[in-house]
């Protein structure tokens, strides 16, 4: 286990190196981050010059990467546009986008999976062909769709909630952007465990468990669910990474000032230093995501075991 | 009282192509203490019969539209679903074929023995672990203490059947109904588990009912025999007696197909032709297509189960000739 996991973090050296490399000869290769920072404006040549030389964009790509890398390895991102250090951005910026992801993770997990035992369980029904239908629907409509529509409906006509989130961005306030980040995935995980039930349902070892004289619902909990949760587990745990670059959307219709707000002012203000470090960060959010999946495997399951 | 009776019972499946009866009508009844061997190809109603006295049919598509299935004289048939539970497992336990399908494989087989304990009598979590051990030591798994801990899938065929009848035998039920017990195993191993499982039933006292399509494991343990075809016993009878004189062609055919070393070098018997589709079985008595000795009687009229001696019967027209025959 423990050579498997050291095993599996070297692996992703490559993999990390291979993104960030990407990412940044995108950001540096569009548009002038000199020019940039002057807005409207032309830059005086001789200041210009200068500003290269002292951010290495005089540089080949590939020295001010390994320059830009060895930089972020000692923890300094760079600056934001606001001349503040980007580091300062993320730490207001990662634990309301991480709060804000729990939150539609925890949705996925409750909702979806309850709703993918009772649909699993009664195919054919009613009930079934109702969430199916209705899952079909959410999945079908974009997220900004949804999540504007909420927000006029819940926010702005009746007023149950304020329409946008107060810069702290307590747990409270991020309930209805969390679900309608949730939507679509929750709509995957419900079709995903509906089937998985489906399937293990008529499974040898359930009919065993039926036959032992258990009762129906420790035969769903005990017996059936947790040897059906398995591709569900994979695909929540690809789906935090996505939901948290996801995030981008939702966070701008409710104003969350999260990843997703600042990845955009960082995008739309051609700020490098910022897009690149908070892309960064999230490559490594979605490796380590991966890595924990691959983890969880080898509890559901034990027939699964790494050497 | 008799342990456990079946009388008339049928079982329909509702499938696409229409209404499949499964089981046309079976009765058959055990004692305590007995082996009844039900004999049959598949398809031919023997593991369906079992499923419904156990309680485990899919309903829907699984429907039993006519018969009794009275265990101490009640039926069960009759019960809610609540009694009926609180049966299974308890007072009726099942062995199933493939251990290694039939045993959860995320949970360790200690778990799975003393769940039985947990659910059925409340024992704590502890205790029911206890009781798990011993019931592993008690069908000879070795070092039981150490491998209470393990998956299904780190022991071999042999003992993860033991566990199955392990998990059968927790509650000391009345009734244990085996469905092939040991048809997924080596021919040793098989040997060995229904040694166990005879042993077991002895010093319990329990009745049996073991279904199976394999003659040399029916000729050791049953005392008697119910040879099914098309969802109906077509022959049944005490287990030498079958042997000797088989009353019914299908019994004699397969009687005839088990390869023997006296008849070695010569062509070995096989009954020509398949066994029927359920959704078309054919008119008259089922087996007519296939029967050598079929005649026009045979196609128009459906045989009775006949009684043809002390404790025998036969669904054959022409069951004397049939014994005759063997019997010459």
């Amino acid at each position: 286990m423990g050579r498997y996991v050291i095993r599996r973090l070297l692996q992703m050296i490559p993999v990390f190196i291979g993104t960030t490399f990407l990412i940044f000869v995108m950001v540096y290769a569009v548009g002038d981050p000199v020019n940039a920072m002057f807005g409207e404006r032309a830059p005086d040549p001789a200041t210009a010059e200068q500003l290269r030389a002292e951010f290495n964009l005089d540089k080949p790509v590939w020295q001010q990467y390994v320059l830009y890398m060895g930089k972020i390895f000692s923890g300094d991102f760079g600056n934001a546009f606001n001349g503040r250090p980007v580091t300062e951005l993320m730490a207001t910026a990662f634990p309301i986008t991480i709060r804000l992801t729990l939150l539609a993770v925890v949705f996925e997990i409750i909702v979806g999976i309850v709703l993918g035992v009772i649909t699993g369980l009664r195919r054919g029904r009613p009930v079934d062909s109702g969430v199916l239908m209705m899952t079909l629907v959410v999945i079908s409509v974009p997220t900004f769709v949804t999540g504007t529509l909420a927000q006029y409906l819940l926010g702005v006509k009746w007023g149950w909630i304020a329409p946008a989130v107060s810069p702290a961005a307590p747990a409270g306030e991020l309930l209805l952007p969390a679900l309608v980040l949730a939507l679509v995935s929750l709509a995957y995980v419900t079709r995903l465990t509906r089937t998985s039930i489906a399937e293990n349902a008529r499974a040898d070892y359930v009919r065993t468990a039926v036959a032992k004289g258990l009762s129906r619902g420790r035969v769903t909990v005990r017996h059936l669910l947790r040897n059906s949760l398995i591709p569900v587990v994979t695909f929540l745990g690809t789906d935090v990474g996505n939901l948290m670059a996801g995030a981008l959307v939702t966070e701008r219709i409710f104003n969350i000032q999260g990843v997703g707000f600042q990845l955009w002012q960082g995008i739309v203000r051609q700020n490098s230093p910022t897009v690149v470090g908070f892309v960064t960060i999230l490559v490594i959010v979605f490796l380590l995501a991966n890595l924990l999946v691959d983890l969880l495997y080898a509890v559901l399951d034990p027939r699964i075991r790494y050497a | 009282m008799t342990l456990l009776e079946v009388r008339d019972l049928h079982v329909d499946f509702k499938t696409r192509d229409g209404l499949v009866k499964a089981v046309n009508g079976v009765n058959y009844s055990v004692e305590a203490g007995e082996t009844l061997a039900v004999l049959g190809e598949s398809g031919s109603g023997k593991s369906v019969t079992a499923q419904a006295i156990m309680g485990i049919l899919d309903m829907p598509p699984g429907r039993i539209p006519q018969g009794e299935i009275l265990f101490h004289g009640n039926d069960m048939l009759a019960m809610s679903k609540e009694e009926r539970r609180k049966i299974r497992g308890a007072k009726i336990a099942m062995i199933f074929q493939d251990a290694l399908s039939s045993l959860n494989p995320v949970l360790t087989v200690g778990y799975q023995l003393a769940e039985m304990f947990r659910v059925h009598q409340g024992l704590r979590r502890k205790e029911a672990k206890a009781k798990a051990v011993e019931l592993m030591e008690r069908v000879k798994i070795p070092a039981a203490k150490a491998r209470v801990n393990d998956y299904p899938h780190q022991f071999s065929g042999g003992m993860r059947q033991r566990i199955m009848i392990a998990m059968a035998l927790a509650l000391e039920p009345d009734l244990i109904i085996a469905d092939e017990p040991t048809t997924a195993l080596d021919v040793t191993v098989q040997a060995q588990v229904m040694e166990l499982l005879a042993d077991l039933q002895r010093e319990y006292n329990m009745g049996l009912i073991l279904i199976t399509h394999d003659l040399g494991v029916v000729a050791d343990v049953a005392d008697k025999i119910a040879v099914m075809y098309a969802g109906r016993i077509v022959e049944t009878a005490p287990v030498k007696e079958l042997y000797r004189t088989p009353a019914h062609p299908y019994t004699k055919g397969l009687l005839d197909s088990i390869p023997r070393l006296d008849r070695k070098g010569q062509e070995l018997y096989a009954i020509k032709g398949l066994p029927p589709n359920m959704a078309t079985v054919p008119g008259g008595c089922a087996f007519h297509p296939r029967c050598p000795a079929a005649r026009d009687v045979c196609r128009t009229e459906l045989p009775p189960l006949a009684e043809v001696g002390d404790g025998r019967g036969s669904a054959c027209h022409f069951w004397k000739e049939t014994i005759d025959d063997r019997a010459a």
